[in-house]
């Protein structure tokens, strides 16, 4: 077969051909299909991870209250169809529960990592099946990471740092300091420089936005500078002036959360959700993902060989790959059989060891049993003896006294004849 | 209580729509039909441009023993902001010899090729720039002189029809009345039908899509396979500048849809179904052929059955039946010797007592 390649070229169209419409082809397909989103939020027990997603998708999520008491840190993830328009969104949440209440944290971070490892592997194992749906594929791997920082005014936990560096390569973090009510707008500034520049020294990557697009590279450029977002959430409405709003109640005054002087509430949606949903989405597959697959790949022995080199041949590489496989199984089931026929041989030794102790104690109480006998038939002997003397003499005896009756009875007669004389 | 606020991710099309325009599209289209059905002026009135400046065409002494080549012209077109890099895929030699016996081979080799470089490009650890070289759809021409079908295109299309959208044309329209190119549809149908032939079905319309697209999308299904005409001139019809034949008696107008297809097949292939064709490729005619290479290839694995097994992980074979056997014998002999056991030591203890 001969192939040709022409050069690559640009042409110029002559007319209307229509393909600009490919764009719309592929939303159209896109958002009759649905789209997914999945959050993970991390953050200490009741630090406002629940009434953050509340407030964002303004709607009541069902909750349960957690308390501090947790042995070990554990995931809820919850699953939600939302409406807007005509898109349709699957939107999963994560919350970790009981993060941050042990006593001893080292174990925190663990079950977070393995979760978010785990949907990977999930959609990896989809990926290498035979037959593999990868389109309707339910995608549950975490597109971003809430971290919720406690507004202690200093800086980051120990625990935080540790946290989110081990975060950094396998899920877009963006940091967020709840409750920042409680921190006046200067403490707050000094705050976000702070938690930046020991993310920054200890190597921490949080989700950049992307500001090389020219149509939203301004606003995530503005966005990228307000990190960490200082945020406040509530569903409760109060009335401000004429006007029902998102507020909290204080007897000083109220915190308006859609307020851009009050917190970042309004910059944390817009960037969330009606600017960066979609990238978010990409980075993860492409980026995180990738990397766990590619790790998880060389992890189980496969290499990628050079694109000029003329040998490869995935079929080769399994091959190689059964042989090795084989020769393995083998060595497995030898020992597996050497292993079986000791313990046969083990057990065999120990019923013989009990067999003889049988046969010895039988032999003992044979001994025993014998004697015994021998005594008992002295005992009987002696006791025979004893009865034939005993009859002897009760013979003897009669003999003698029958004489003695004999006797008697002679004598008298010859006194009286003596007599008459 | 406040009415419901707007919260933002009916966006998210937009942001796909942005991100799709930056990133750009490619397509691959195949033409394959034997020489002179008009496959290269129909391709240059589908895009509006010429793709086949300077090109050698063999004359019939030179195609007796032609074989079939496959020749690339790949292309940056853009439209109103939107990039597409087109490749067409020529076959010229199809059909054209005195034996074609197999003639389709070439052309179903390089579609697997294809395939295969996609499978391992998507196999390998680094998989940041993957080239998609993959055929998304083949223009296949049947020659309007005959009844319907023949051998050659039953054959060819049969041996493609699981590797590749076809979209079977009727080449040259012009020169059937329309009473016969209903005939001729018809008749084509039929045949594909008979012979069992996949040929590309468009998608079902969506329930909520407007009345007037369901309409179309209700045209064109009735209308394969599409009657085209091309042309690489411009002719003057009614006071317009047109694409067009011209005859002593008539103009032939390419995008009048009462004179053929074209606009239809032009509408389909690249207005509205240009992306489900690829997303056919991908999720159907590749899978299958990912599918069928890892089948192959674990079918020496007879002994385990699983469907399911990811080639990186090989399956562990359970323990064969003379092992399970002897396991099980040797199994039973140490259940009797410890029931020998047990009873001797409750003699023992019955004695003792």
């Amino acid at each position: 077969m001969v192939i040709k390649n022409e050069e690559m070229r640009s042409l110029e169209l002559s007319g209307q051909v229509g393909f600009n419409s490919l764009p719309h082809q592929v939303v159209r397909k896109l958002v009759s299909q649905g789209f997914c989103f999945n959050i993970l939020c991390v953050g200490e027990t009741g630090i406002g991870k629940s009434t953050l997603i509340n407030t964002l998708f303004n709607t009541t999520f069902e909750n349960e209250e957690a308390d501090h008491y947790e042995p070990e840190v554990k995931l809820r993830s919850q699953t939600y169809e939302l409406q807007e328009h005509t898109v349709k969104l699957k939107l999963t949440i994560v919350h970790t529960v009981g993060f941050g209440d042990q006593i001893n944290k080292d174990e925190s971070c663990k079950p977070i990592l393995d979760y978010i490892e785990a949907q990977f592997e999930k959609y990896l194992e989809e990926e290498l099946k035979i037959k593999r749906s990868l389109s309707n594929y339910d995608d549950t791997r975490i597109h971003i990471c809430l971290y919720f920082i406690a507004p202690t005014g200093h800086t980051l936990k120990s625990l935080d740092l540790v946290m989110m560096k081990k975060l950094d390569s396998k899920v877009n973090i963006i940091p967020i300091i709840a409750k920042a009510d409680i921190m006046s707008k200067t403490d707050l500034g000094n705050l976000k420089k702070k938690i930046m520049t020991e993310l920054q020294s200890y190597g921490v990557q949080i989700y950049q936005f992307p500001n090389k697009d020219e149509e939203v590279g301004e606003i995530n450029s503005s966005l990228n500078a307000r990190l960490p977002f200082a945020v406040v959430g509530s569903t409760e409405d109060v009335k401000i002036g004429n006007r029902m709003v998102k507020a909290r109640s204080y007897p000083w005054g109220a915190v308006q959360v859609e307020n851009e002087e009050h917190c970042d509430f309004v910059h944390l949606r817009e960037m969330l959700l009606r600017v960066n949903m979609d990238d978010l989405r990409e980075q993860t597959h492409s980026r995180h993902y990738e990397l766990y697959r590619r790790c998880k790949l060389q992890e189980m022995g496969f290499k990628d060989t050079d694109p000029d080199s003329q040998s490869f041949s995935l079929q080769e590489m399994y091959e190689a790959k059964r042989r090795e496989f084989f020769k393995e199984l083998q060595h497995r089931e030898e020992s597996m059989r050497q292993m079986f026929v000791n313990k046969v041989k083990e057990t065999e030794a120990e019923l013989k060891e009990k067999e003889k102790e049988l046969h010895e104690r039988f032999e003992v109480l044979k001994r025993m049993h014998q004697e015994e006998k021998r005594n008992l038939e002295e005992k009987r002997r002696e006791l025979e003896e004893e009865m034939n003397a005993f009859n002897r003499r009760k013979v003897a005896a009669e003999t003698l006294m029958g004489q003695a009756l004999q006797g008697c009875s002679q004598q008298p007669l010859k006194k009286e004849k003596d007599k008459k004389k | 209580s406040s009415e419901k606020q707007y919260v933002g991710f009916a966006t998210l099309p937009n942001q796909v729509h942005r991100k799709s325009v930056k990133k750009g599209f490619d397509f691959t289209l195949m033409v394959a039909g034997e020489s002179g059905m008009g496959k290269s002026t129909l391709v240059n009135s589908l895009f509006l441009t010429d793709l086949y400046k300077d090109r050698k065409l063999l004359n019939a002494e030179e195609r007796i023993n032609q074989t079939v080549e496959i020749i690339k012209h790949t292309v940056d077109i853009e439209e109103k902001g939107v990039k597409l890099k087109l490749t067409i895929v020529d076959t010229p030699g199809f059909g054209d010899a005195v034996n074609n016996n197999e003639c389709w081979k070439p052309i179903t080799d390089y579609i697997d090729q294809q395939f295969e470089q996609y499978f391992r490009d998507e196999s390998g650890l680094n998989r940041k720039n993957i080239q998609d070289n993959r055929v998304h759809c083949c223009l296949y021409f049947i020659p309007p002189f005959g009844h319907g079908l023949r051998p050659v295109d039953v054959e060819f299309m049969k041996a493609l029809h699981e590797k590749v959208n076809i979209i079977p044309l009727i080449a040259k329209a012009d020169c059937l009345t329309p009473n016969e190119i209903k005939k001729l549809k018809d008749r084509i149908r039929e045949e594909i039908e008979k012979f069992g032939i996949k040929v590309y079905q468009f998608p079902e319309c969506d329930s909520d899509e407007d009345e007037e697209f369901k309409q179309l999308d209700k045209e064109l299904k009735e209308c394969t396979p599409f009657a085209v005409i091309g042309s690489n001139t411009v002719v003057e019809a009614r006071g317009q500048r047109v694409r067009g034949r011209l005859y002593p008696w008539g103009i032939v107008e390419v995008e009048n849809q009462s004179h053929c297809d074209f606009v239809k097949l032009r509408n389909m292939l690249i207005r509205s179904h240009m992306h489900d064709l690829k997303d056919v490729t991908c999720d159907v005619h590749y899978e299958n052929y990912r599918a069928q290479c890892i089948q192959e290839m674990t079918s020496k694995l007879a002994q385990d059955n699983r469907m399911e097994s990811p080639i990186p992980i090989l399956p562990l074979s359970t323990p064969d039946a003379d092992t399970e056997k002897l396991i099980k014998m040797k199994d039973e002999e140490l259940k009797r010797m410890q029931e020998m056991l047990n009873k001797m030591q409750q003699q023992m203890h019955d004695k003792d007592q």
